[in-house]
């Protein structure tokens, strides 16, 4: 059996004998290799941010940060892994300072306090000073709100931000084009962050020779066959979808780990100890993305960014939705099929593919069958998905409508988790409602269509007294509950409010008085 | 010269210098306690078994089937405790608890040779329980009169006269939240028993003197027995002041018994379901104000949640009672405190330590009756903010009491918030479903223990041959910058650059019989210490230096690194070459420094005195927008005016003020602990115990534009090169995004109406209060209806 590896800061490190249920972030502090830290193990705090190097496009590479507490490390069996440690030195008895520029501003500028977040934030904020679109951007009102508040510009374009966020989007991009977001899954406890965010917005842009930045143009490594068992479980990672389907059918309990973002909670805080975990990230049939002329095909293993990359605003629902999914750290990571197999009611995918009208593409050694995404949940974190199935893409059928919107309800803008999630599809003929998908989250068992809300506005007068009548509806939606994120009565009130919302989205004239 | 508060020319403090750690910290190089055991063989993993009740008894604790575990090497219970069952100073936390008093509470450890075969067999052990009736609430425990500790009273003047006869006279009541510490380090412990026989604790602690006692009553041993060293915190926030002690003892016994070293290290989960938090309050209150607005007497009963033991809650209690007045002229005062006993974690210090608790009483009371005074909310604040030669409830003199004016026009000024009210006013009218409001609240916050034995502190300090100096003193790092700021110190009284004052890891066996680095105080009385070493060895190098210039010592002056005369012509002796020769001369070239804080005085029980060195004062404006349709909102722009003295570091005092104004408008506005207080299987169980379900600030809740001015020419007597504290106050500036959210909701309905809000203030609490607003307006519109002649009424635009 070839040996198992993973080059970390350039050196490459044995990885045999790892339990498929320790993560990357355990694995590199037992190799001595303390910098990233554990400060929630759930993909919460960023405390354990590495970068990868990823596939992007065919001949290139993107250095990626994700949660190095969530993946197992045999996933990373052949890859590159950087961290803070890798980035840059502290002067000290043998070596000489020799920093990164990300590291220079995060040093200089107060940007660390106690400390411990920081590392996982070097690594956040190294992977967007390589992004390659990011792009130095005219200074002038990226560090000031606009002095005076600016009606909206109210335009009934579907995807327009909602009323209030324009000036938003100012100072969540910087003058050097370094999209904040990038941090959003980092969290610290000391600095109140402003002076990380000078931090980030006084990056300049990397020097050719910057040996991580040509790095990005070669291909990132390939996948190795990786098969190994210790600690009593077994790691596979398939080559071909054959190989996949014959190990799901022996071992129909087998967990499968695309970016590990569920896999990871279940292993580090439920404590799950699956006996075989099969790694299907890198294959090729799960990571298509086709635009079609009456559809589109997402394969279920892409990461959240990559389908976002892919689709460049080519479904504005969509691109409402992608930077409300918990946070870069995350998206990095995580899948549409993960998300929708995983079945969560709260999960934030399922709202918006619902008014989207997809449908899941659920695959087995058997063939393939269709099911529109509507049908697919039977209950709390059930599916009609058969043992030895799997997700393979999601379709969302063009034509899209017209007047879309995505809602998120929750405490925290940046990474959280919905209250209540909201999409919106609507298709007007005139002034009247010729289709209406209403997708929500967060009020049942399971993501849901708002039926009834819908029914009531096909093929009426798109009109403020048809909405009023519809809002009511949409309040008696689901079967909301009180929990910690939120009251019933909220849940209920925000399902009525969102319509309401939407209403006034579409509706510029209401928003002047 | 000799002053505390005197700086030489050309000094180190007051330079704006990056976190003396900062290069560590980036490159991911800076230890912490955990980071450490990669470095040893051998190491054993503990894992608590965590008890699923709020209050029951152990019946039964069995740990055979444990053992059978591969890996597990020892079940630690009350049985092996050599010395004292006891993690507490107050004696009433036992280290394993024969009744478990909270949901979670750990009734015994598993030592494992790996963390899973720990956890595998704590799952394994077997305990039967015999649940008992538990208090949960405030509600609850208030009902059942379930207190513990002191119930202070703080008194001055007539309440009830003042009452009666005041012109305007309201009441209310609120309950508020707590807030979980969740430093991004969690508890963190790691022991051995080293080559010479002592137990070497290394420990995540701000207060490594008392896991000292506590590790060494815990296994029997002397203090002098046990060594404790903190190299760095990832975050303390007060929850390391007491909590880390039993964590501490229980590796302590582990590597005691087993030989061999012992790492705890809390999970995310543990740690929330484990340690104590920021106390939530009750507060049920009644104020008098005069025809101007004038605070003319304030009677209340404050009720904190202490949880299941004392721990801090009685100091927590005193701070709260003596920052009701905040900045305020209250005449006549009258307040109760009372501790509750609940089922819940034992609440203990949180930055501001009952300051917050007690301040919030006086703002929720100012911003409620405002508008039923008819004055704005600022303006309120404003008349009632103290004058020179008024002194607060407790009788302590408000020295600088003009400060708070300044600060106030100051920052009325810099944030240009006359012109910006006007803004928003017309923002507001454009806008049918956005408010935007702005509030100014300002800060006073007393600075000292309360207990005034506490107010000590320790340095040593060592100059080698070669004129490098190393300094040690009793305070920690949490991240607050004490570190940086000490070597600032040190480089300045003894006159050499910064690189060469190298600073040693926290230890007890460098300094003993220290105080927690709390209180805020943690530069204020280890810079008091360290100066007092440097001083002490200058003076010697002086009369060294003076023999060789021929000058009198007190002409020697000591500056980057070059130590002369005053005369222009006297020639310079490098700073080493002078550390040579003193050693030569036999004269000694190390120092331990001492200081206490000169004229505190407290009566606990009457709750009079002058329990402060000084006040620290600072104000706040924040501006909200808040959207009608769901109750979200933003921190659109906050500026801050505060008082830190003269600086000892510009960069990290301004990063304290920053940091606590964002975690306090976390505690005030998004986090939320939240209790199972069901009678189902899961009473007392904490919902949010994870990152996931306990949302901290992110980049989304920092101001969108933030400015942070340091109050200038602030001279501070008698404290550190005339510096103040400021690791607590700023966390009190965040009322400002209260009290703007309470305005902003507020401008949905009628602007006359006392507006409520919960705390935390999170969308949903907003939106309540939106729509509580709108009702009104929809109640009044109504009523303008039906009148014959109706009175022409400013109707906001419709807010669907």
């Amino acid at each position: 059996m070839e040996r198992i590896q993973v080059t970390v800061n350039g050196q490459v490190r044995s990885c045999d004998g790892v339990s498929p249920h320790t993560n990357l972030l355990d694995w590199l502090r037992d190799e001595g290799l303390t910098g990233s830290k554990e400060g929630c193990a759930e993909g919460e705090c960023g405390a354990c941010a590495v970068m990868v190097s990823r596939p992007d496009g065919s001949d290139g590479s993107r250095w990626t940060s994700v949660n190095a507490c969530l993946p197992p490390a045999l996933v990373f069996d052949g890859q590159e892994v950087v961290t803070a440690e890798g980035l840059g030195t502290a002067p000290g008895a043998c070596a000489v300072r020799k920093l990164h520029p990300v590291q220079q501003e995060m040093a200089e500028r107060g940007g660390s306090q106690c400390g411990y977040c920081t590392p996982g934030f070097v690594c956040s904020m190294a992977a967007e000073y390589y992004r390659p679109e990011r792009t130095t951007k005219a200074s002038s009102n990226a560090n000031s709100r606009a002095a005076d508040g600016e009606a909206p510009d109210g335009s009934a374009q579907t995807g327009t931000s909602v009323v209030g966020e324009e000036h938003a989007t100012d100072h969540e991009t910087g003058p050097n084009g370094f999209d904040l977001h990038a941090l959003s899954g980092n969290l610290c406890r000391c600095t109140g962050y402003r002076p990380i965010r000078d931090a980030a917005y006084a990056l300049s842009t990397p020097e050719g020779t910057d040996p991580l930045l040509r790095r990005q143009d070669s291909p990132a490594p390939l996948a190795r066959p990786t098969n190994s068992t210790a600690g009593g479980a077994r790691f596979v990672r398939p080559q071909t979808m054959d190989e996949l389907f014959g190990l799901l059918e022996n071992t129909p309990e087998a967990k499968l780990v695309s970016g590990g973002t569920d896999l990871g909670v279940e292993i580090n805080l439920r404590h799950s100890r699956p006996s075989l975990v099969l790694a299907i990230d890198r294959l090729e049939p799960l990571r298509v993305l086709t635009v079609g002329a009456d559809r589109i095909d997402i394969g279920a293993a892409l990461t959240l960014s990559e389908v976002e990359r892919g689709l460049d605003g080519r479904v504005p629902l969509l691109n409402q939705l992608f930077p409300q999914f918990a946070s870069r750290l995350i998206r990095n990571a995580a899948s549409f099929g993960g998300n929708l197999a995983t079945g969560s009611p709260i999960g934030d995918s399922a709202p918006a593919l619902l008014a989207l009208n997809a449908s899941v593409l659920l695959a087995s050694g058997n063939g393939e069958r269709e099911i529109p995404l509507s049908e697919y949940y039977t209950g709390y974190r059930q599916s009609v998905r058969k043992p030895g199935e799997l997700l393979r893409a999601v379709r969302i059928p063009l034509p899209l409508a017209g007047q879309t919107a995505f809602y998120k309800i929750a405490k925290r803008r940046f990474d959280d988790i919905s209250s209540v999630a909201v999409g919106f599809a609507l298709q007007l003929d005139g002034d009247t409602v010729s289709s209406v998908r209403i997708g929500v989250g967060g009020v049942a068992a399971t993501p849901i269509r708002a039926l009834r809300t819908e029914q009531a506005l096909l093929n009426q007068p798109w009109t403020y007294e048809l909405l009023a009548d519809a809002a009511a509806i949409m309040a008696t939606e689901g079967t909301p509950i009180d929990d910690l994120r939120a009251s019933a009565r909220y849940r209920s009130a925000m399902l009525e409010q969102s319509m309401l919302r939407f209403y006034a989205q579409t509706q510029p004239a209401t928003l002047e008085v | 010269m000799k002053s505390l508060a005197n700086r030489p020319v050309n000094p180190v403090v007051g330079v704006p210098v990056s976190h003396e750690s900062a290069d560590l910290h980036v490159t991911g190089e800076a230890l912490y306690t955990d980071d450490l055991i990669v470095r040893s063989a051998n190491v054993l993993h503990a894992w608590p078994v965590q008890a699923p009740h709020a209050h029951a008894l152990v019946e039964s604790l069995n740990t055979e089937a444990a053992l059978g575990i591969p890996g597990v090497v020892r079940v630690l219970t009350a049985a092996d405790v050599p010395g004292t069952n006891d993690a507490g100073i107050k004696h009433d936390e036992p280290l394993f608890p024969s009744e478990v008093m909270f949901y979670g509470h750990a009734v015994c450890w598993v030592l494992g040779d790996t963390l899973e075969a720990a956890r595998l067999g704590a799952e394994a052990v077997q305990v039967d329980y015999r649940p008992l009736p538990s208090l949960l609430t405030l509600t609850e425990a208030m009902e059942a009169e379930s207190f513990q500790g002191n119930q202070p009273t703080l008194t001055r003047g007539e309440a009830d006269t003042a009452l009666a006869a005041a012109a305007h006279r309201y009441s209310g009541d609120i309950e508020f939240g707590g807030q979980e510490h969740f430093y991004l380090e969690t508890h963190a412990s790691f022991v051995y028993v080293d080559e010479g026989g002592q137990i070497l604790v290394h420990c995540s602690t701000q207060h490594p003197s008392e896991t000292q006692e506590i590790v060494a009553h815990v296994l029997g041993l002397q203090s002098s027995e046990v060594t404790v060293q903190c190299l760095r915190m990832g975050g303390g926030f007060g929850g390391k002041e007491m909590q880390p002690h039993g964590y501490a003892a229980i590796a302590a016994l582990g590597a005691t018994l087993t030989g061999r070293p012992v790492r705890l290290r809390l999970t995310r989960t543990q740690d929330i379901t484990l340690s104590g938090k920021r106390h939530p309050f009750h507060a049920r209150w009644e104020a008098g104000f005069d025809e101007e607005g004038r605070i003319q007497a304030l009677k209340a009963t404050l009720t904190s949640d202490g949880g299941w033991s004392l721990d801090l809650s009685e100091p927590v209690l005193a701070r709260a009672l003596c920052h009701i007045d905040n900045s305020y002229w209250i005449p006549n005062v009258e307040v109760h405190g009372r501790i509750a006993k609940t089922n819940k974690t034992s609440q203990t210090a949180f930055r501001g330590f009952g300051g917050p608790q007690g301040m919030f009483v006086i703002e929720d009371i100012l911003g409620r009756c405002a508008p039923l005074l008819g004055l704005d909310a600022g303006e309120l604040r404003k008349r009632n903010l103290y004058v020179p030669g008024q002194s607060t409830p407790y009788g302590q003199p408000v020295r600088h009491a003009e400060r708070l004016h300044a600060i106030w026009q100051q920052l009325h000024d810099r944030a240009d918030v006359e012109r910006r009210r006007e803004e928003i006013e017309r923002f507001n009218a454009s806008h049918p479903h956005l408010r935007r409001a702005l509030a100014v609240t300002p800060v006073k916050f007393g600075i000292s223990f309360n207990l005034t034995a506490f107010n000590q502190a320790g340095a040593l300090v060592h100059v080698y041959k070669d004129g490098s100096i190393l300094i040690n003193h009793g305070g920690t790092e949490m991240g607050q910058g004490l570190h940086t700021k000490m070597r600032q110190v040190a480089a300045t009284a003894l006159g050499v650059p910064l690189e060469i004052v190298r600073l040693a890891p926290t230890r007890t066996d460098k300094v003993p019989n220290t105080s927690a680095t709390a209180a805020s105080s943690g530069a204020d009385l280890n810079g008091g210490a360290v100066k007092n070493a440097c001083d002490q060895i200058r003076d010697r190098l002086a009369e060294v230096a003076a023999r060789k210039l021929n000058i009198h010592p007190d002409d020697v002056r000591f500056a980057n690194g070059i130590v002369t005369g005053i005369g222009f012509s006297d020639p310079g002796i490098p700073f080493a070459d002078l550390a040579r020769d003193a050693y030569f001369q036999r004269v000694s070239l190390w120092a331990a420094g001492y200081y206490r804080t000169e004229g505190l005085h407290w009566d606990s029980a009457r709750m009079q005195g002058e329990p402060f060195k000084y006040f620290s004062y600072g104000a706040a404006v924040s501006e909200v927008e808040v959207d009608g349709f769901t109750g979200a909102y933003r921190q659109l722009r906050t500026d801050i005016v505060h008082d830190v003295g003269d600086s000892l570091s510009p960069l990290i005092d301004v990063g304290q003020i920053e940091g606590g104004f964002v975690q306090g408008a976390g505690w005030l506005t998004l986090e939320e602990l939240r209790w199972d207080v069901s009678d189902g299987p899961h009473r007392g169980r904490l919902a949010s115990q994870s990152a996931s379900t306990y949302k901290l600030p992110s980049f989304s809740e920092m101001p969108e534009e933030f400015n942070v001015h340091l109050f200038e020419k602030a001279t501070e007597d008698g404290v550190v090169y005339g510096s103040k504290a400021v690791g607590e106050p700023p966390i009190m500036l965040a009322f400002s995004v209260r009290e703007a959210l309470r305005q902003a909701a507020a401008a949905f309905g009628p602007g006359d109406r006392e507006v409520e809000l919960a705390s935390p203030a999170t969308p949903e609490a907003v939106y309540w209060a939106i729509t509580r607003a709108r009702e009104a307006q929809a109640t009044r519109d109504a009523e303008a209806a039906a009148q014959a002649d109706p009175i022409p009424f400013p109707v906001p635009a419709p807010a669907h």
